[in-house]
Parts: structure tokens; sequence; C-alpha cells
């Protein structure tokens, strides 16, 4: 997958649990958590979506590594196999 | 109609899921009732078969009038059923009893007649049936345009814009649930603190161990399975609760009530405002997967407004986690009849002495919010450390 479409698969992810999130004002290098207001089991259920969408696993040690926008579809892209 | 909390004074049914002459058990899902709190699955009491449904799907009534007559098993025993049903029509019930008002077994059997075409349940999305409450549109007029004809949220908004509400009680406006729910918060909160005298206490929980426990059994576990903390705080003080009955109960006509069981009610806050506290029961028994398959389950339906009749009045105490992105204190206001809720803030990293040292340590303040006619400072606080012993020993739970 190319970034669009990483970018789009995170998009789904997030607005199944916050359909009120508005991409268009979102910091994509701020606190994803912060701005969306996002609950321990919401950031659950979106790495949940994000693992059964793209097929690889998302071990709890790189959670950290989904906190922005950004910084999410950049670990998306690293974890893809090629 | 039954009450929903110490603060619902009226609901509207929403729809039948069960017809007459079906048999029905225990614990059967029976109506949909739209209340404060959303749409509320409303559950068959005892075995029987359905007699009679005597309210209409639309109708909103006061807490206490009769929905539907279920009759006892055996055919052979239809004189205190019949019994029921004349003692039905003298209530002022808003709509009419079958067959102007005369329920006998003929009309029972007629009404069948005024079930969906469909014969089967009215399709309905759950955010559709609360609009069409909200605009006091009458759902089996409208045609779904959804997958099998249900019926859609655009649908109602199509059919609500061409007529008006014709009950001014409703206000008709799109912030009418929330603003509902703001009521319902406003009376239970106004009062338990008009009534209950509150005490509370707090303390700091060292969560090394915890979390240590928990990433290890969670870097073992797919990421469907995995734990949240949560879990653990559910667990640990529904075990502490065993050991101390007098805060697991409700304050009822000047007496304490135990709970007997350990039903943990969990706050769990809405996006856009707003908060219920369906209870996770036998919290006690369950183990960490049962619990979070059943946290899990309660989150969704809660936002979703799907939550039953009786996970509203379960509960036998509250537990409120303000979650790792908030503050570190909670001072918790009893949901009344209860007596006690406990209140965990975020985990955040302290300096803490540890064997003469200072160390950087996960810390969780817990606290209790207490009704001091149920239950004493002295023993509320050997509660909170009896949570914090258990949270060090992680694997025991």
């Amino acid at each position: 997958m190319n970034d669009t479409e990483l970018k789009d698969v995170l998009i789904k992810a997030i607005s199944d649990i916050a359909p009120e999130a508005d991409f268009e004002t979102l910091d994509p290098d701020d606190e994803l958590r912060e701005q969306l207001d996002l609950d321990s089991m919401d950031f659950l259920n979106v790495v949940i979506a994000l693992h059964e969408a793209l097929g690889f696993d998302i071990p709890e040690t790189d959670y950290p590594r989904l906190f922005t926008f950004n910084a999410a579809v950049g670990y998306l892209r690293e974890k893809q196999t090629p | 109609m039954p009450q929903l909390g110490a603060d619902m004074a009226a609901g509207t049914l929403v729809e039948w899921q069960k017809k007459p002459g079906e048999t029905v058990s225990r614990g059967d899902i029976m109506a949909v009732v739209e209340t404060d709190k959303g749409a509320i699955e409303i559950e068959v009491f005892e075995d029987g078969i359905v007699d009679a449904l005597l309210v209409e799907p639309g109708t909103k009534i006061p807490v206490g009038t009769v929905l539907a007559v279920i009759t006892d098993n055996r055919e052979s025993t239809p004189g205190p059923a019949e019994k029921i049903s004349q003692a039905t029509l003298q209530k002022p019930a808003p709509n009419e009893a079958p067959s102007g008002g005369k329920l006998d077994k003929e009309a029972a059997e007629t009404a069948p007649a005024k079930e969906p075409p469909s014969g089967g349940r009215l399709r309905i999305s759950p955010a559709a049936a609360r609009l069409a409450a909200e605009r006091g549109v009458d759902i089996r007029a409208v045609s779904g345009t959804g997958p099998s004809g249900a019926i859609r949220l655009a649908d109602i908004d199509v059919l609500a814009a061409e007529s008006t509400p014709d009950t001014q009680d409703t206000p008709n406006t799109p912030n009418a649930p929330a603003l509902a729910m703001r009521r319902a918060i406003a009376a239970a909160m106004g009062k338990s603190n008009r009534e209950i005298p509150h005490y509370y206490l707090s303390t700091a929980i060292d969560m090394t161990r915890a979390l240590d426990w928990l990433s290890a059994a969670n870097q073992q576990r797919p990421v469907t399975e995995r734990l949240l903390y949560s879990v653990l705080l559910i667990k640990a003080v529904a075990r502490a609760l065993e050991k101390f009955p007098e805060l697991n109960g409700f304050w009822r006509d000047d007496a304490f009530e135990a709970g007997g069981a350990i039903h943990i009610g969990w706050a769990i806050s809405l996006r856009g405002g707003g908060l219920l506290a369906p209870a996770i029961r036998n919290a006690n028994d369950m183990d960490f997967d049962q619990l979070m398959v059943a946290l899990r389950d309660l989150v969704k339906r809660a936002r979703s407004f799907r939550l039953r009749g009786s996970e509203f009045t379960d509960p036998t105490i509250t537990v409120t986690s303000l979650g790792d992105q908030g503050v570190e204190n909670v001072y918790g206001v009893i949901y009344p009849p209860q007596v006690a809720l406990v209140g965990f803030g975020r985990i955040a990293e302290r300096a803490w002495v540890v064997g003469g040292a200072v160390q950087p340590r996960p810390i969780i303040e817990a606290s209790l919010a207490a009704d001091h006619r149920a239950s004493d400072g002295h023993r509320g606080g050997q509660f909170l450390r009896t949570i914090e012993q258990i949270l060090q020993e992680p694997e025991s739970l």
C-alpha cells in the first residue's frame, strides 16, 4: 500500500471509533488521543482495526509509535512486508 | 414500564420484539424502550406466553404502566391472567386496548393483526429509533431504504421534515437527547448530594507490579485479546468488596440493603457528553478474559445506546476511571441508591521512595466516596488498602 492508501486505512479505523473526527483540522504531528479524546479502549480498538485491515501484528511496545497521525503512517509503511 | 434508575419517570415504547402467542423465558428481550439514557432493551421477568401487548410503539408512558400481559405456560389456569388483564384496563394508559377496551381472549387473538405487515420485527437502526422518538415520528409508517428495508436515520429525517410533531413535551431540537441525558444526570446527582452524607478517602497505589504483569501477559496475546489495565482495577475492587459488604449495596427506606452479588457499575463517558454506568455482573468471579469481553461489549453497546434495562438497575457499586489522558484524582458523587463509588485517576510517573531510595514509579490515585449512613471511614480506609494490596499481587487475581 502507498501512503495515501495507508492514510485511508488509518482514517477509517479512527472514524469508526470517533465518527465526529475532522481530519481537515487535525494536527498530524500532535497527539491523536488527546486531540480526538480517545481513551485506552478506543485506542485499542483502533489498533485492532489496523491489524485486521493490514494483517500484521502490532505489539504493545510499538503503541507509542502510533501516537500521532504522521508517525502512525510512517510506522505502518515500515511494518508492511515488502 | 420499569423504572431504570432513580431518575426515570417515563419511557417511550420503540418496538416490540415478541408477538402475542410467543413463548418467552426469563431474560429474553421483550421490547425496546426509549429513555433519557437512550434505547434500552427490556427483558422478560418470568417464563410464560405473551398474552397481549397493551402499548403501541411510539407511545410515551409513565413508569409503572403495564406494557404487556404474560400468562403462565399452563393453559388450564386462565383465571389469574384474566384478572391481571382486567386490572390493567383500569390504568389510565394513553393508548387504547384492542377492541375498544374490553381485553379478553378474543382481543388477545386479534392482536397479531396489529403487528408490522412484514410479520417480523421492525428493522430500524438505534440512531433512527432515537430520532423517531424525539421527533414524534411513527416508525411503522416509515418505509425504510436501508438493507432489507431497514429504517435509517435519513428516512426519519425526510418524514420529520414533512410532518410536525403532535406533542410539545419533547423539545424539537437536535440537542434533545443530550438535554434529556443532562437532566437525568442532574436529577440523580442532585438527589445524591441532597440526601447522601458523603465521606471521601484516597490513597496512592504503586502500579509497577500490576503493569509489569500486564505487559508480560499482553506480549503473549494477539492484539484482539489484549487486556487493558482497567480490568485489573475492576477485578481488584470486586475482590476487595467480598470483605467489605457494607460498601456493596443500597440505602433504601432508612436502612442498608446488602447487594448480595457484586455487580460493578462501570462509568462510560459518551462521545459528545453524558455518561452511563451499566453493570458488569459478578465481576469478582470473572477472569481477565471474561472481564475484557464484558467491558468491550458494554462500552460498544453504551455508545450505540443498546443497553438492557437490568444493566442500569443491577450495579451494587460504581467504579470510574478517568483514563490515561486525564487527571490524577477523582472525588466521586455516589449514584443513588448505591452507597459507594470508587474512582481512579490516571497512572502518572512519580518520585517514589522504595527501600530508602527515590525511584520513578507509575502511581495511580484510588479514591472512595462512600455513604456515611452505611459505613465509616475506618472501614472505608481498610477497603482502599485492600485494593492496594490486591494490586501488588496481580498474578493472584
